[in-house]
């Protein structure tokens, strides 16, 4: 175990989420590990100062035989300095987090690749969110005990959306164009993540919580809930599956299909049920 | 335990003296302070183990990837009792026995200010422990020791599981409440005469501090969850949003106790530290005003930081970012006291006794959970790491590399003033190391499970990546930790019978409580000594080598000599 665990530290390649979180599938992912690695060079300055220290505090003024202790009170000006200097290192580390916070919590742009402004469905008004420059499309993530409800917002016929099409579990985007979330629960409180695609969001009932992300390569990143939600928590998985825009468009042309085919179905099911029981309507479920 | 056993000096002759209580009647009625500390310890102590028997079931269901030895409903009640139990009948109350034994002793104070208060505090606090442990017959609570809502809330949690939690927060709220205003009117009034501010020790600085955050807490946490018992039960919709409440609200609540409860957990093991440091460095403190202005400023700053529990919820990032400075000032005090503590062990003569053993693993350690904090405190860093194995890890490094070795400091450093017994310091140091060692296996690890996407509080995984390898190290961890306590716990039955005798300063120490018999009587004091300095033990120590090395000078006022033993043990 300790072997594997010393292969593990060493090897470069293998160590990428021993000391940072992941990231690659979308740029805000990016900018956080950016964020990150300076933050753990300032970290393991810090540590290795403040523990070096103590160790050789504890080594070199060791009782022996003829040591007197100094009997020192303080000493202002080395008090100050390590004052100012804490502070300034946190200062520092402040000024990164601003100029690195813009580019984290503004959707990226679209790419050439991706879905043309026609193919995005109906505008969504993203009320608490700057919403991208160029097409975007936008998917309500709605979480549930103990699922994970997709609906891609604007492309149902309907204009108040009931039909929009939806997919449970796993996340269907096209590659290169800008994916904007608006996470959402109907009963307890969830927390969406998908790792390599940076941050996580909570969401809370009776409350709208947004987030972005894209995609420039087809690709498939998992994640789960990461907030206690009940017993089947850890069962609250999702899966993020990126297809390039041809693909994704025939995707979502069969998904409206079935779902059609299955409304269909649910249909004439009620009809025969209504005309077996003689009752007057059955309700649409 | 070795009892005192006074006799009375008779000054007024009266028709009837009532007897005193002999045995268990003499603890159940007791009003002393010392007693009431004993009281205290042994009860959290005994919550400790079982939230330790817990941790280690979680991390036995951890051991393999999809493992099944525990179903997902009594993983959610172990780590709801696992976090509930440490925090409110462990860390809490352990320091709240500590304080009634020695604040009083420190201060030269022959009790504290209310002392039949003082009984009811213990008295609320064990029965919120033990109904809220007897809810393990029916049905503990699992929406974790946050009590998220709506999980909470009587749809997601119709067990009587939540109100046993409910009422254990409510009377151990109310136990530390009593309990914090009774520190706070001992430190202000009873102090011995020349205690000026300026000399008054570290410790009492932070219970001060640890009290006055529960005054400020408590009563949010208490409004906070008697909502949430109107709305389980009376039909109101404070956290029902399906009916126009907020669960963001409770969230807000919660927090706003939570942040300063870490830091009531972290602040008397701040000054524990401070207090063992100059003892066996043999030197004073280093910087004593900066290290107590600072315990008064993580005090006041960790008031202000509760939304950094909060970066992913619907909350505006202008608000978030607020919350982000006051958690990065905090950090300026928290790093002032650790370069303090470096600066009075530097050029001192450090004695390797088991307290000053477990006082520098006990910064070690929280070094490591202070610098993980500032990882988490970045928003979009935390937006990562949120939630994670990561927040485990650091919580951990911080309550148990903090409080719990803060505790053990506690343990060794003021047992023999508790039982006139020395601890065995091979049998301490044998806990020491597998503390450390066990400390450092169980949690490092943990922050890579969280950067290898590991949620917490989830009861099983998928072995991706290297999730089950790190897993396992942390089970291996969390064992050889258990087992350093259990060293612990062993040289106390052992020393409580057989100890060597400690005397009334085995240390050499600086503070008012070796001033007296170990352990001390009744009274605490015969009589109470002036105090002149910060270290008032070495200015009497001082004055009895002066006057053996001439003993013809003429007697000094009697305050300046310390009391004989009345009767020995």
């Amino acid at each position: 175990m300790l072997a594997s665990l010393a292969a593990l530290a060493l090897a470069p390649a293998a160590s990428a989420d021993f000391f940072t979180p992941q990231s690659g599938g979308s740029p805000n992912a990016d900018h956080i590990l950016d964020l990150y690695d300076v933050t753990l060079i300032i970290a393991a300055v810090i540590f290795v100062g403040v523990e070096g220290t103590l160790l050789y505090a504890l080594v070199r003024f060791r009782a022996r035989k003829g040591r007197v202790a100094v009997q020192t009170h303080g000493n202002t000006r080395l008090e100050l300095g390590w004052t100012l200097g804490a502070a300034a290192v946190l200062l520092a580390l402040a000024i990164l987090t601003f100029a690195e916070l813009h580019s984290i919590v503004t959707p990226a742009v679209s790419g050439p690749n991706g879905l043309t402004a026609s193919e995005t469905g109906v505008p969504i008004s993203t009320d608490a969110i700057k919403p991208p420059k160029g097409p975007y499309i936008t998917i309500q993530v709605n979480g549930q005990q103990f699922v994970w409800r997709f609906t891609y917002l604007g492309f149902g016929k309907l204009a108040d959306q009931l039909d929009d099409p939806y997919t449970y579990r796993h996340l269907y985007v096209p590659t290169d164009t800008a994916v904007v979330l608006k996470v959402v629960s109907q009963d307890v409180v969830h927390e969406w993540w998908i790792p390599d695609l940076g941050q996580k969001v909570m969401a809370v009932p009776g409350y709208v919580n947004w987030a972005s992300f894209e995609i420039s390569k087809p690709a498939t990143y998992s994640g789960q809930c990461s907030f206690i939600c009940g017993f089947g928590h850890a069962t609250m998985t999702a899966l993020v599956t990126a297809l390039p825009r041809t693909q994704w468009l025939a995707w979502l042309h069969t998904l409206e299909k079935n779902l059609q085919a299955n409304k269909n179905g649910g249909a004439a099911g009620r009809k025969t049920l209504q005309k077996r029981t003689g009752s007057a309507a059955v309700e649409n479920p | 335990m070795a009892a005192t056993t006074l006799t009375p000096i008779p000054q007024i002759v009266t028709d009837h003296v009532e007897r005193e209580p002999r045995g268990l009647v003499r603890w159940l009625t007791t009003t002393d302070h010392k007693r009431i500390g004993i009281l205290y310890m042994v009860a959290t102590f005994v919550f400790f183990m079982l939230g330790g028997v817990e941790a280690l079931m979680m991390r036995m269901q951890l051991i393999v990837a999809n493992n099944d030895l525990i179903s997902p409903e009594v993983y959610n009640q172990l780590f709801t009792m696992h976090g509930t139990t440490m925090i409110f009948l462990f860390v809490v109350p352990m320091f709240a026995g500590f304080a009634n034994y020695f604040v009083p002793l420190m201060i030269g104070a022959r009790d504290m200010a209310f002392p039949r208060l003082n009984a009811l505090s213990f008295w609320l606090f064990l029965t919120g422990g033990i109904v809220f442990y007897a809810s393990v017959f029916w049905n503990p609570p699992d929406a974790g020791w946050i009590s998220t809502l709506p999980l909470a809330s009587i749809t997601y949690s119709p067990s009587g599981g939540e109100d046993a939690w409910i009422y254990l927060i409510h009377l151990t709220g109310i136990s530390a409440l009593l309990g914090a205003i009774n520190f706070v009117a001992t430190i202000l009034n009873m102090r011995a005469p020349g205690m000026t501010w300026s000399r008054l020790p570290l410790f009492i600085w932070s219970i001060l501090t640890y009290a006055v955050l529960l005054i400020v807490a408590i009563p949010v946490i208490a409004g906070a969850v008697t909502m949430l018992l109107l709305d389980r039960h009376f039909g109101t919709h404070f956290f029902d949003p399906t009916q126009g409440g907020s669960a963001l609200l409770y969230q807000n609540l919660f927090w706003f106790f939570g942040h300063p409860e870490v830091y009531i957990l972290i602040l008397p093991a701040f000054g524990i530290i401070s207090e063992v440091l100059p003892v066996f460095a043999r030197k004073p403190i280093f910087g004593y005003k900066a290290i107590a202005a600072s315990t008064i400023l993580i005090g006041f700053l960790g008031l202000l930081t509760w939304l950094h529990h909060m970066f992913t919820t619907p909350t505006p990032l202008i608000v978030l970012i607020f919350a982000m400075i006051a958690s990065f000032l905090i950090a300026v005090p928290t790093g002032i006291k650790i370069f303090n503590w470096i600066g009075t062990l530097w050029q001192g003569s450090i004695e390797f006794r088991t307290p000053l053993i477990f006082a520098c693993g006990m910064i070690a350690l929280f070094t490591i959970g202070g610098i993980s904090g500032i990882f988490l405190a970045i928003i979009p860093i935390d937006w990562q790491l949120s939630d994670t194995y990561f927040i485990v890890a650091h919580i951990h490094f911080v309550f148990v590399g903090g409080s719990v070795f803060g505790i053990f400091t506690c343990i060794y450093y003021w047992f023999p003033k508790i039982t006139g017994r020395m601890l065995s310091e091979a049998l301490g140091k044998v806990s020491f190391w597998l503390m450390f060692v066990g400390t450092l296996v169980t949690f490092l690890i943990q922050h890579s499970l969280g950067l290898d996407g590991m949620p917490r509080r989830v009861y099983e995984y998928n072995n991706i990546g290297h999730l089950q390898l790190y897993n396992q190290i942390s089970t291996a961890g969390a064992f050889i930790l258990a087992a350093g306590v259990l060293v612990t716990v062993l040289n106390v039955m052992r020393s409580l019978k057989s100890g060597v005798i400690a005397g009334p300063d085995p240390w050499q120490a600086n503070t008012l409580e070796w001033f007296t018999p170990s352990p001390p009587p009744v009274n605490n004091f015969d009589v109470i000594p002036r105090v002149r300095s910060l270290e008032p033990m070495k200015d009497i120590r001082r004055e009895i080598a002066r006057r053996a090395a001439a003993p013809s000078t003429a007697p000094a006022p009697v305050a300046d000599v310390p009391s004989q033993p009345r009767v020995p043990a």
